[in-house]
């Protein structure tokens, strides 16, 4: 973490390049280092590293991006941000379609099977964590399966593409949507403090909801945390 | 046999075909000439020329029924368009936004009465929504299209929605206005739930077909509704019940009261909440089946818990011998399988797309099944689950191969080699969807020359940029030999790694080409360029995660009027070659999604770009996340 701003190694389930909501942030900076410093899911781009490998990739722009992000969450706890950004950098460093890459985020809606049939086959194979998500201001309520993503950039992904936006337009401005879940116990915690695997584990529902109207959960969220470890 | 269904995942019991007609009406304004039958003063009103050749008109367009001859009926003289607008039969409307729901009642409204319209077909959200590109609530509401056909239309038959938004009150409204419906058919469809199927059960006392395909059904499962229950209680005039994709549990003693007065049932294909003890009683009720989508085909006791016995099952097959197309199979318990052996020989077409079966529980099935004619199936089955099919069904028409596990990076249990023996095997094939991991050049060529009444060739390599697996080269010969060779080719969709040579053939050799989708492609916007220049019949075109800029997206604007849509996501366009093209391209509609700032620089990368022909302009429901340029 040596020599990098603590806000670049925090947790935010925000968009790439999305301001994220100072309640949050505030919340966020106050703890949970161990994991958070290994996912980085604000996207620093190298651009320069980022323009070779778009010609030889045939990615689009905000795959490549995603892609190599996702090489950085994958990484294990450990050396944190340093072998995290030597991850994004080797992705990026290998063009050539033949040798192996680094696993990469999974492209949205890809392969294109329909929603339906992959929902039936999951089930079927058992591995099926579903659970309901809405959104504030949206009258659509949708399932999805969390066994489908690997980690937060992924269902940061499908969720933005399921509702559109992290934004809703409010009277005053833009209010940034806070991704938040419903664990096991029934309390509401933000999305993105724990590990993966302990978050599919734990999480009942997803609720997206103003960032306005999430301030008052980030303290709870710490002191749950504070007497589980 | 429905004209205008299109091809899509619908299972097999619907026969698949690109649509009729060119979709939407004529691009021209015609002002009604109300010059009519001028004889002069005085004259007797004996039928005037121009009458008496309406007449004749309108009876001779009654034979043309393909809206694309329709169409080009109606432009010949004014005469002739009031004459087609009067007796069209079915409105098409391939794009829900390019024209208003008003004018296109109004076009052939063809006076008080509704005129002939018995039949509409509407389509809405763009085909990369069922892959959740398309975010929700991004629009195809049926709500203004209901409320202008209602008074427009009295006398609808038929109602068939693909891709739109229909609630609850969409058909309660659809109940009302249309008190002659024959036929609803909603194909990946959201929106409405249990309750909204009441209605239609309940008000719709002459419903012959409810056919609910790949529908989202908006349920909470603490609110659901008997809607099998509100049927009529008499005796019903039901011939095809579909609603394998509603997940819900429902009252199945009401079904099976249903199905017993429903004496010209042919079609029913229940969800699986349905056990083989169930499903026994069902058939028993309707041996005159011709399509039965068969549930779970399991057991409704634990296992090694007693529960029927196989033979019980295949008795109640041996009573229905009309059965021609069997699907579901849904959480199947394989000893099950030998029960359907007494139709397998008049089988022509078998969905085992959610049967998660082996090779070796194939095979004594499919071997069977000679007529066979349409097969969708799991790659459980391997290469060796297809060369059985391929020495056994040499009348294959249609074979779809569906992955279990749809990622990226799954094993994968076909490849080139299943491909290259239904090729050798099914000559007559014309239809494929083939997911795999692996596939090479040499086995796509073959098809290529083993089969060339191909009309549809969609090959879904699923790892990404994938080249051919034996010689590392690039997919373009393969896919340049199906474009060259299947002269009939009308849909194309294509994978692995392509550079732009294989656009070259297509824009070459690929004339017929209505609708091509493309993933993760090409090189340079060359691509574009030879697609937008070679093939004339092009008609929609979905193009995502490919290297193309706004010069590829311009190379189209010639093109872009003769086609129904473009759709092109995280791709490399920007804002202001968009622009350029709203600003040039008066009559298309150009829909940018995605997260870009309000206030984002004009060279800012777009993620999702939706542009159609439309007489209606931009639509006033855009939700936020869609900006209308």
């Amino acid at each position: 973490m040596a020599g990098l701003g603590f806000e670049e190694t925090e947790l935010r389930l925000g968009l790439p390049g999305g301001g994220g909501n100072d309640a949050g942030e505030a919340a966020r900076s106050s703890g949970k280092r161990g994991f958070a410093d290994t996912i980085d899911l604000k996207l620093k781009l190298q651009p320069a590293s980022a323009a070779p490998a778009a010609s030889s990739d045939d990615d689009g722009v905000e795959e490549e991006e995603k892609e190599a992000v996702a090489a950085a969450a994958v990484t294990p706890a450990g050396d944190g941000k340093m072998k995290s950004q030597s991850s994004v950098v080797t992705a990026q460093a290998q063009p050539d379609p033949d040798k192996p890459r680094a696993p990469k985020a999974q492209a949205v809606g890809w392969p294109p099977v329909r929603s339906f049939r992959k929902n039936v086959l999951a089930v079927k194979s058992e591995k099926v964590s579903l659970v309901k998500v809405s959104m504030d201001g949206a009258p659509y309520l949708r399932k999805i399966d969390l066994a489908m993503y690997k980690t937060y950039q992924d269902l940061s992904m499908a969720l933005h593409n399921m509702f559109g936006s992290s934004k809703i337009k409010d009277e005053n401005n833009d209010d940034e949507m806070v991704h938040t879940y419903e664990d096991k116990d029934g309390d509401w915690m933000l999305v993105g403090d724990v590990p993966w695997e302990m978050f599919v584990e734990s999480c009942k529902r997803l609720r997206m909801m103003k960032g306005s109207e999430a301030i008052g959960l980030a303290p709870r969220a710490m002191e749950k945390r504070k007497t589980r470890s | 046999m429905r004209e205008a269904a299109e091809e899509a995942d619908s299972p097999p019991s619907l026969m698949s075909e690109d649509d009729a007609g060119s979709g939407g009406s004529s691009g021209e304004r015609w002002t009604a000439d109300l010059r009519g039958a001028g004889n002069g003063g005085g004259a007797r009103p004996a039928a005037p020329p121009d009458q008496v050749l309406e007449n004749v008109l309108e009876s001779v367009l009654e034979f043309l029924t393909a809206a694309r001859d329709r169409n080009a009926a109606s432009l010949v003289r004014r005469s002739w368009y009031r004459a087609e607008a009067r007796t069209r039969r079915e409105l098409f409307v391939g794009n829900c936004y390019a024209v208003s729901p008003r004018r296109a009642a109004e076009r052939f409204g063809g006076g008080g009465g509704g005129g002939s319209v018995r039949s509409v077909v509407l389509k809405g959200k763009p085909r990369f929504a069922d892959f959740s590109l398309v975010p929700y609530g991004w629009g195809a509401h049926v709500s203004p299209w209901v409320a202008a056909m209602g008074p427009a239309y009295p006398r609808l038959e038929r109602i068939f929605l693909k891709r739109m938004t229909v609630s609850d009150d969409d058909l309660g409204l659809i109940a009302q206005s249309f008190p002659q419906l024959k036929e609803l058919s909603m194909v990946c469809c959201d929106g409405f739930s249990t309750l909204g199927l009441a209605v239609i059960a309940e008000r719709c006392r002459h419903l012959r077909v409810l056919d609910l395909i790949e529908d989202y059904i908006e349920d909470e499962e603490d609110e659901l509704v008997d809607w099998i229950s509100k049927f009529p209680q008499s005796n019903t005039s039901l011939e095809s019940l579909v609603f394998d994709c509603v997940g819900v549990p429902f009252n199945f003693e009401a079904l099976e009261a249903l199905v017993a007065r429903s004496p010209s049932l042919r079609r029913l294909c229940v969800n699986h909440h349905v056990s083989v003890e169930q499903l026994r009683h069902l058939m028993a009720r309707a041996p005159q089946l011709t399509h039965l989508g068969t549930g779970a085909f399991r057991s409704e006791a634990a296992p090694g818990d007693g529960g029927m016995s196989m033979s019980e099952l295949s008795a109640s097959f041996m009573a229905s011998r009309s059965i021609t197309s069997l699907s579901g199979f849904r959480e199947v318990n394989p000893e099950y399988l030998p029960a359907i052996y007494p139709v397998c020989a008049n089988l022509t077409s078998l969905n085992f797309s959610f049967a998660n079966v082996t090779a070796e529980e194939l095979l004594p099935v499919i071997r069977q099944c000679h007529k066979l004619r349409t097969f969708w199936v799991l790659d459980t089955v391997g290469d060796e689950g297809l060369r059985a099919v391929a020495e056994t069904c040499s009348d294959l028409r249609e074979l779809r191969v569906f992955p279990l596990d749809a990622t990226e990076d799954s094993e994968g249990s076909v490849s080139d080699i299943g491909l290259q023996a239904i090729s050798e095997g099914c000559r007559k094939l014309e239809s494929i969807l083939y997911f795999c991991q692996r596939m090479t050049n040499a086995a796509v060529i073959a098809m290529s020359k083993n089969c060339p009444d191909l009309v549809v060739f969609r090959l879904c390599i699923m790892g990404r940029h994938r080249p051919d697996r034996i010689t590392g080269e690039p997919m373009d010969d393969g896919f340049g030999a199906i474009v060259m060779n299947c002269k009939k080719l009308t849909r194309l969709a294509v994978s692995g790694l392509l550079t732009d040579k294989a656009f070259e053939y297509i824009g070459k050799y690929g004339k017929l080409i209505k609708t091509l989708s493309l993933a993760f492609s090409g090189n340079s916007d060359m691509s574009l360029q030879y697609l937008f220049e070679g093939c004339t019949r092009l008609n929609k075109l979905e193009v995502r995660d490919s290297p193309f800029s706004d010069k590829g997206l311009l190379s189209g604007l010639d093109y872009f009027y003769n086609m129904r849509f473009l759709w092109m996501n995280s791709c490399k366009l920007t804002m202001s070659g968009c622009r350029e093209v709203a600003q040039r391209m008066p009559n298309l509609v150009v829909e940018v999604m995605g997260d870009q700032s309000d206030d984002g620089e004009e060279t800012e990368i777009i993620d999702k770009l939706y542009l159609y022909r439309s007489l209606a302009g931009p639509r006033s429901d855009a939700p936020s996340f869609v900006k209308i340029l």
